[in-house]
């Protein structure tokens, strides 16, 4: 166990050395000038941006040398404070609590949903390879798949929110809100998800094992529930892990579409209004998500098969 | 598939449940987030959504009328202004506004970045029941500054230990109950307000960004009051029974702002040359989707004073166009654009999509620009890109929208853009001494019958000189589900009037 999670701690550390300072030069790399892109950010596109500009570089001490601003903002990040968005005023912790957690609620939702389709879709397709289910499935998943994130989502509020009134179009707040934005990434998901399932498991009822459980007289029921499911779900699982990822970095379009105060949206505007602290927390949060979520896969696959792995 | 099919039920029932049980706060939809809760930031959502208010108002007609303030007087000699506050009004914390409040409140303002800072403010104190702005020069335009979102007033628990807004604490009929920056916001009427009481108690705002999501919000019954619909969705709301549309002109106008110093557009026939290029009619039409909105001058006709009934249009003339472009010197080249001294006419039209609308325009314009022989490269960029070209004088055009109700009074916008030096939306490279004087005197003239032949004048400068050749002008539709009654449009959009909007029987 320990050694399975040192070397995940340690990658943690790197990661937050790694932002910092990639955020920081990336940003300030982009061209244009950061004071004006600040200001139009703060202000809107209908301000005196010029004068706007001068008190934000003032305030924010721009025009200092770009190591001191480095220095100064790494010497925030070691001390553990992420810092003030310089566009909104509002405490990075907040806008996360906010915009990420936002996000979390809706990939969390799209995981559970594409939990419960995808597996189970598979599963089905898996134990027939070849039948009705397993050709249905497939020809489902490469429409689902082949639909980019856009026009699932307008398709689905067309059908649910025009046509049959059961949830809103769009909006943020209550579940009914997270219902349609989650069923397009999860739908989108379980695509995938479903078709590794089904290989997974089809591959495991070729095995030997699978065969020897079935003629020393175990009731299929059981040898699915004690064989199949467990060995099918190791690449499942470490494939689930990468779909989180995929989720939490990948919503933008969701929501933008469904009006959603997603942390995808929110990067986006960072980067346009050039806050490096908003970027930076961002990252380093997300990195940081991305290694418990990495960490917690390795757990997982490891308490399913817990033969030690020497490569 | 029986379990897929099967989680589609299940989610089915619950929503059906879910549905019965109707949600009575009025739900507004707009594009506008909430950046960040500082008032020189987001205090245009406060101002229209009646959280807090500015000392004066405007009615839909574009009338001064009383906001905190209930009666404003100036001296004789235009120095000093003496706001009466109105009586009883309370901070949404119980405390009541008083003039020191708003004495304080006024002079943070001036020192920041807002319109406000423009005026010649020589001191703001409080006496008696009263604010008193004393001036370092007359300036008849003061009240309407005022209305400026910017200086809406805050209790001063709406202030941190560090002197920033933490808390929107107004005084408006309506009190926020939460904010969820950037898009969200819940409103409950205040127990404070002395007014009539708002028939709705609780409202909830919502910024969705995308037009066709607000659309569909609309048009689903979900939202109540939906604002800034897009043009292409404007006719199929108006088919649809269950809702209303309603449509203002705005005054914002998109125009071409261009660089009057460049070797290009210093000569006064190539700016008219390029005005009569413009197919105004055909990217009104097509764009925006009403050809009443191509601007014939820089002002709308709702813009009262300020538009110029008999004034020449701008219309589209190509040969007029080629004939002045020739006399500038301009001759067509092997290739078809024009050329001078071995220049070519090539330049790059910058724009931002910060409005949606801005980018087809400027690929419509370019069409339109080729016929004449001028190759303009469109260039989509972030909106500060507009500014900083106008500070470098890298800027040889940009196509830009302009507000010209950031006072309620145009003077306050023409002031700022037709200085000499221009501003950022304004001129680039042109100054005119005659215009300059017409200003001055605008903003010392109280009387609106002496200012109305400065305004027409000031008018007729803008549009032979054309230092910003106007495009299009533009509307606000907005969307009501016909359940709710009282709904107005506020062509300024100062306020939104939400606390006399009911549920209609």
């Amino acid at each position: 166990m320990g050694r399975l999670l040192l070397p995940r701690v340690l990658q943690a550390g790197l990661v937050i050395l790694v932002v910092g300072v990639l955020c920081f030069v990336l940003v300030r790399a982009l061209p244009g000038d950061a004071a004006m892109r600040i200001a139009a950010g703060r202000y809107g596109p209908d301000a005196n941006i010029t004068e706007a500009a001068e008190n934000v570089r003032r305030e924010l001490g721009l025009d200092r040398p770009l190591l001191v601003q480095l220095g100064g903002s790494l010497g925030q990040l070691l001390r553990l404070d992420l810092g003030h968005s310089v566009v909104t005023g509002l405490p990075i912790t907040k806008e996360l609590r906010i915009q990420l957690g936002a996000t979390l609620w809706l990939a969390g939702s799209a995981l559970v949903l594409t939990i419960l389709i995808g597996p189970a879709v598979g599963l089905a397709a898996g134990l027939r390879s070849g039948g009705f289910a397993d050709r249905v499935s497939l020809g489902g998943a490469v429409i689902l798949r082949s639909l980019p994130p856009f026009v699932l989502g307008l398709l689905l509020i067309l059908l649910f929110a025009m046509n049959l009134g059961w949830f809103p179009p769009a909006g943020y707040g209550t579940w009914r809100d997270l219902a349609l934005p989650a069923l397009t990434l999860a739908l989108g998901l379980a695509a995938i998800s479903s078709r590794v399932t089904r290989d997974s498991v089809a591959g495991v009822m070729r095995a030997p094992y699978f065969t020897f459980a079935r003629l020393k007289g175990l009731p299929p029921a059981v040898v699915v529930r004690r064989h199949v499911l467990r060995n099918a779900a190791i690449p499942v699982i470490a494939y689930l892990g990468l779909q989180a990822i995929y989720l939490i970095e990948g919503v933008v379009v969701v929501e933008t579409l469904f009006g959603i105060p997603g942390i995808g949206h929110a990067l986006v505007h960072a980067v346009i209004a050039r806050d490096v602290p908003m970027v930076q927390g961002t990252a380093l949060v997300m990195g940081l998500l991305f290694v418990v979520i990495t960490a917690a896969v390795d757990l997982i696959c490891h308490w399913l098969d817990p033969r030690p792995k020497r490569a | 598939m029986v379990l897929k099919s099967g989680v589609i039920c299940a989610l089915a029932t619950l929503a059906v449940t879910a549905t019965a049980v109707q949600a009575r706060p009025l739900k507004v939809v707009g594009p506008w987030e909430i950046a960040g809760i500082d008032p020189a930031q987001s205090g245009y959502v406060f101002s229209r959504m009646q959280v807090a208010e500015t000392l004066v108002s405007v009615d839909p007609a574009g009338k001064l009328i009383g906001g905190l303030a209930s009666s404003w007087s100036s001296s004789e000699d235009g120095l000093t202004w003496r706001f009466v506050l109105r009586k009883g009004a309370t901070f949404h914390d119980g405390n009541p506004v008083t003039p020191s409040i708003v004495a304080d409140a006024l002079r943070r303002v001036h020192e920041g970045t807002g319109v406000f800072s423009q005026v010649p403010v020589a001191a703001v104190e409080a006496d008696g029941d009263a604010v008193v702005v004393k001036l370092s020069k007359p300036f008849a335009a003061l009240p309407a500054y005022l209305v400026n979102f910017t200086t809406i007033v805050l209790a001063p628990s709406s202030f941190g230990q560090s002197g920033k807004v933490e808390h929107i604490v107004g005084s408006g009929p309506y009190r926020v109950k939460s904010l969820t920056p950037p898009l969200n916001m819940q409103l409950e009427a205040s127990s404070q307000w002395t007014g009539e009481k708002p028939a709705i108690a609780e409202v909830d705002y919502q910024a969705v960004g995308q037009g066709e999501t607000r659309a569909l919000m609309a048009e689903s019954g979900e939202a109540d009051l939906v604002f800034s619909m897009l043009p292409v969705s404007v006719d199929r709301l108006k088919r649809n029974p269950k809702l209303d549309v309603k449509i203002a002109t705005i005054p914002r106008t998109r125009l071409l702002k261009v660089n009057a110093a460049s070797p290009f557009f210093s000569d006064v026939r190539v700016r008219r040359a390029i005005s009569n290029a413009l197919d105004r009619e055909g990217i009104s039409k097509v764009i925006l989707r009403n050809p009443d909105l191509a601007a014939t001058q820089l002002f709308p006709k709702a813009l009262a004073g300020w538009y110029v009934p008999d004034l020449p249009p701008l219309t589209r003339d190509l040969p007029a166009a080629k004939a002045l472009l020739a006399e500038a010197g301009w001759t067509p080249g092997p290739d078809g654009v024009l050329q001078k001294d071995g220049q070519r006419f090539s330049f790059k039209l910058l724009t931002y999509a910060s409005w949606p609308e801005l980018p087809p325009i400027a690929t419509a314009i370019q069409a339109q620009l080729r016929e004449a022989g001028i190759e303009a490269k469109v260039s989509v960029g972030n909106s500060s890109e507009i500014p900083a070209g106008h500070k470098d004088g890298s800027l040889e055009m940009g196509l830009v929208s302009r507000l010209y109700s950031i006072v309620p009074d145009a003077i306050g916008t023409l002031r700022d853009d037709y200085k000499s030096g221009g501003s950022d939306w304004g001129a680039t490279g042109w100054s005119n001494n005659e215009l300059n004087a017409l200003v001055e005197q605008m903003a010392v003239t109280t009387d609106p019958e002496k200012r109305a032949p400065m305004q027409k004048r000031a008018v007729e400068i803008l549009q032979s000189e054309l230092p910003s050749i106007p495009v299009t002008w533009s509307e606000l539709a907005i969307v009501s589900n016909k359940r709710i009654a009282g709904v107005r449009i506020d062509p300024l959009e100062v306020n939104y009037g939400l606390a006399s909007i009911r549920w209609a029987q």
